[in-house]
């Protein structure tokens, strides 16, 4: 029974794991299915958003910053245009230009100078004293003389300051000479610097060699990739601007970046920012999304558990219910059975039992006669025919129990009143006056006659009621007999405090002929008879017991439809 | 009254001679059959037997088929059915079927020769009934 017990506790703890998993497989996968599609088209959608606000930023400042030194350029040759070229090279009028380009556009300008074809300084305008400062060895002034105007790179020159230099180059009197102007570092340098976002997303402007344009901040270290790395290893895209993504070897972090060509391929802007911070909110959004699905897959795993588990529960009690009410229907088998055995013994039985009675009886019939009455043992023959005649009666009520157990006994229904039962049966019983013994009766006064057999219900009571008073023996007790309604049957309780039934007999005592009383006191078949009529009735009979504190005996008899 | 006349009816061969031996006792006229067949060939030929106590299970023809039997066939001798088969429903079949009355075996003699004697008087005063309005019949047609 243990063994069957855990057996099927293990068949369903296995059952529930199995069901739990197979209804997990079947929900989750098109939820995460669903999900990943979602989030896969989230994360491109959001990608492509991104890359799109940041090319259009680095089109735009990458236009400003060409704008900037493309009008700058236009200021001096405008300058050029507007004046006498030897007026240039009279220092007052210089500064008068300078003057007026400063009042127009602030600092940007620093000076001006006009240089000979040989270098040499002609004219100055400006807070420095460059008069004729020779500039023959000066990178950037081999590099404008080959072109009509130029644009330096930014480099620290004689003011060892950063700065970068716009020349346009003219021809006055057969020689060339050049309109110089030194264009305020920092005024240019916030074209790109203004370009911030977050933390870590910042602008920089390399030369092709690779040097810095524009002035670094302390806490952002740009990638040491050179101009051609970046163009390279970028995608390129719309508007000029190349696309990628790299891993700083300093510490490691994916940084993507996005550059653009200035200055006519001169320089490049490059925005760069860590990947991140630049998709925090996809990442932020994925991880809310991935918290949301576990929650969820871990309330589904519960909540399966706990139904699974419920589930299981109510099975088990089906399978309780449903093995109690085999073993009930193969006890009511087993009764019949026995009842049938009983009926066809019974009738065997009293033939020969009214045969010995008979003679008996014809032995009495003799022994009336004279020539009997003077026999020495007249009396003890007449006491041994008594007997004869009281255990013939005896036998008689023994095949009468046995056939009332196959019901073969007036089973007369009719509409009875229990209470009424009751009474009678407790009259009985304390007529017998059972020394020490009293009967208490507790009935409940709304309880409406019931569909049965009278002497059947009184049977019942009967031998419940003797088998108490067995129970409780010569120490004396007690037997409360209450009747109470409930919903569906009548209750009908029968408790002694009396020697109590062990546990090991309790399963047994509906079985006929299963007695535990001396020889000849009981015939083992009182409580099966009372089973069996409970049973036929429709109605439940339970019994609890406990050794040396008494027994309880529920009978319930269903109540009438109404 | 004149002693009852019965036949007794079972297959138990040692009950009805016993038993016919203490109803002789008692002054009761008993005649023995040890079969429901054997019982109506004795009534064919006795049929001024008042009372037959009859078994209700019996090889062959049992009790209650006799009693159908000895109903149909306008015989107005009362029958007791004994059995040893104490079912009311058997009591209460061979009541509808026209018994006087029942017992069950083992039974007290004294009740089965009480219930006779019931019964033997019924029958004879129903006899007497029948005597009278037949002699009333006679009694018409000859004064017509």
């Amino acid at each position: 029974m243990a063994q069957d017990r855990i057996t099927n506790k293990l068949h369903s703890r296995k059952f529930t794991r199995n069901m739990v998993l197979i209804v997990i497989l079947v929900s989750f996968i098109p939820m995460l299915l669903v999900s990943g599609m979602v989030l896969h088209q989230f994360s491109n959608s959001y990608n492509e958003k991104l890359y799109a606000h940041l090319k259009e930023m680095i089109h735009r400042h990458a236009q400003d910053i060409d704008s900037f030194l493309n009008e700058r350029l236009h200021n001096l040759q405008f300058m050029l245009d507007s004046c006498d070229n030897v007026d240039l090279f009279n220092e007052s009028v210089l500064q008068e230009k300078l003057f007026q380009l400063q009042q127009k556009y602030g600092d940007v300008f620093e000076d001006l100078g006009i240089i000979n074809e040989k270098g040499v300084q002609e004219s100055y305008a400006g807070r420095l004293k460059l008069e004729n400062a020779q500039y023959s060895k000066a990178k950037w002034f081999e590099d404008a003389l080959k072109k009509p105007f130029y644009i330096s790179d930014v480099f620290l020159g004689l003011r060892s300051k950063p700065h970068f230099i716009i020349s346009v180059k003219r021809v006055y009197q057969g020689k060339y000479f050049m309109l110089r102007s030194t264009i305020n570092f920092e005024a240019f340098n916030f074209l790109a610097e203004n370009l911030r976002i977050g933390n870590t997303g910042f602008a920089f402007i390399l030369n092709r060699e690779g040097n810095f344009q524009t002035k670094l901040h302390d806490d952002m270290l740009p990638s040491k990739k050179s101009y051609m790395d970046f163009i390279s290893a970028g995608k390129k895209a719309k508007h000029g601007i190349y696309i990628g993504e790299l891993t700083d070897d300093s510490d490691g972090k994916h940084i993507i970046y996005l550059a653009a060509l200035l200055k006519n391929n001169d320089w490049i802007l490059v925005y760069q920012q860590e990947k991140k911070e630049a998709f925090s909110d996809l990442i932020r959004t994925q991880i809310i999304a991935g918290v949301i699905l576990f929650i969820g897959a871990l309330l589904i795993v519960i909540m399966l558990s706990f139904l699974f588990h419920q589930i299981i529960k109510h099975l088990s009690e089906a399978d309780r219910e449903k093995e109690m009410m085999n073993r009930q229907i193969i006890e009511t088998g087993k009764l019949a059975s026995v009842g049938r055995l009983a009926a066809g013994t019974a009738h065997e039985i009293n033939n020969p039992v009214a045969i010995m009675v008979q003679e008996a009886g014809w032995i009495e019939d003799l022994l009336k006669k004279e020539e009997f009455q003077e026999g020495e043992n007249l009396q003890e023959i007449e006491r041994a025919l008594k007997q004869i005649n009281t255990q013939g009666k005896r036998c008689k009520e023994i095949t009468h129990k046995l056939l009332s157990f196959a019901r073969k006994t007036d089973t007369q229904i009719q509409s009875v009143q229990v209470n009424k039962i009751v009474e009678e049966v407790v009259g009985i019983s304390d007529k017998k006056s059972y020394t020490g013994i009293t009967i208490n009766s507790y009935k409940d006064q709304t309880i409406p006659p019931i569909a049965g057999s009278q002497t059947e219900i009184q049977q019942i009571l009967l031998n419940l009621i003797n088998n108490a008073i067995d129970a409780i023996g010569k120490k004396g007790g007690k037997i409360d007999i209450t009747t109470r309604l409930e919903e569906r049957f009548v209750l009908i309780v029968v408790e002694d405090d009396g020697s109590g039934i062990p546990q090991a007999n309790q399963d047994r005592i509906f079985d006929p002929f299963f007695t535990t009383k001396a020889v000849g006191k009981g015939n083992g078949l009182g409580l099966s008879i009372c089973f069996g009529i409970v049973k036929r009735m429709g109605g439940e009979i339970d019994v609890h017991s406990t050794i040396d504190i008494g027994t309880r005996f529920d009978i319930r008899l269903p109540r009438n439809k109404t | 009254m004149i002693a009852p006349f019965i036949l007794l009816v079972d297959d138990e061969v040692t009950f009805v001679k016993t038993m016919a031996k203490r109803m002789a006792e008692r002054n009761i006229e008993t005649i023995m059959a040890f079969s429901a067949e054997e019982g109506l060939e004795k009534l064919k030929t006795n049929q001024n037997l008042d009372v037959i106590v009859l078994d209700v299970k019996m090889p062959g023809m049992d009790g209650l088929e006799m009693l159908k039997k000895i109903k149909t066939g306008f015989f107005r001798t009362e029958v007791i059915l004994l059995t040893g088969h104490a079912t009311i429903e058997s009591g209460i079949d061979g009541m509808k079927l026209g018994a006087f009355d029942f017992l069950t075996k083992p039974c007290d003699i004294e009740e089965l020769v009480s219930k006779v004697e019931e019964a033997t008087k019924k029958k004879r005063a129903h006899d007497e009934k029948i005597k009278d309005a037949e002699s009333k019949k006679i009694l018409s047609k000859y004064e017509s």
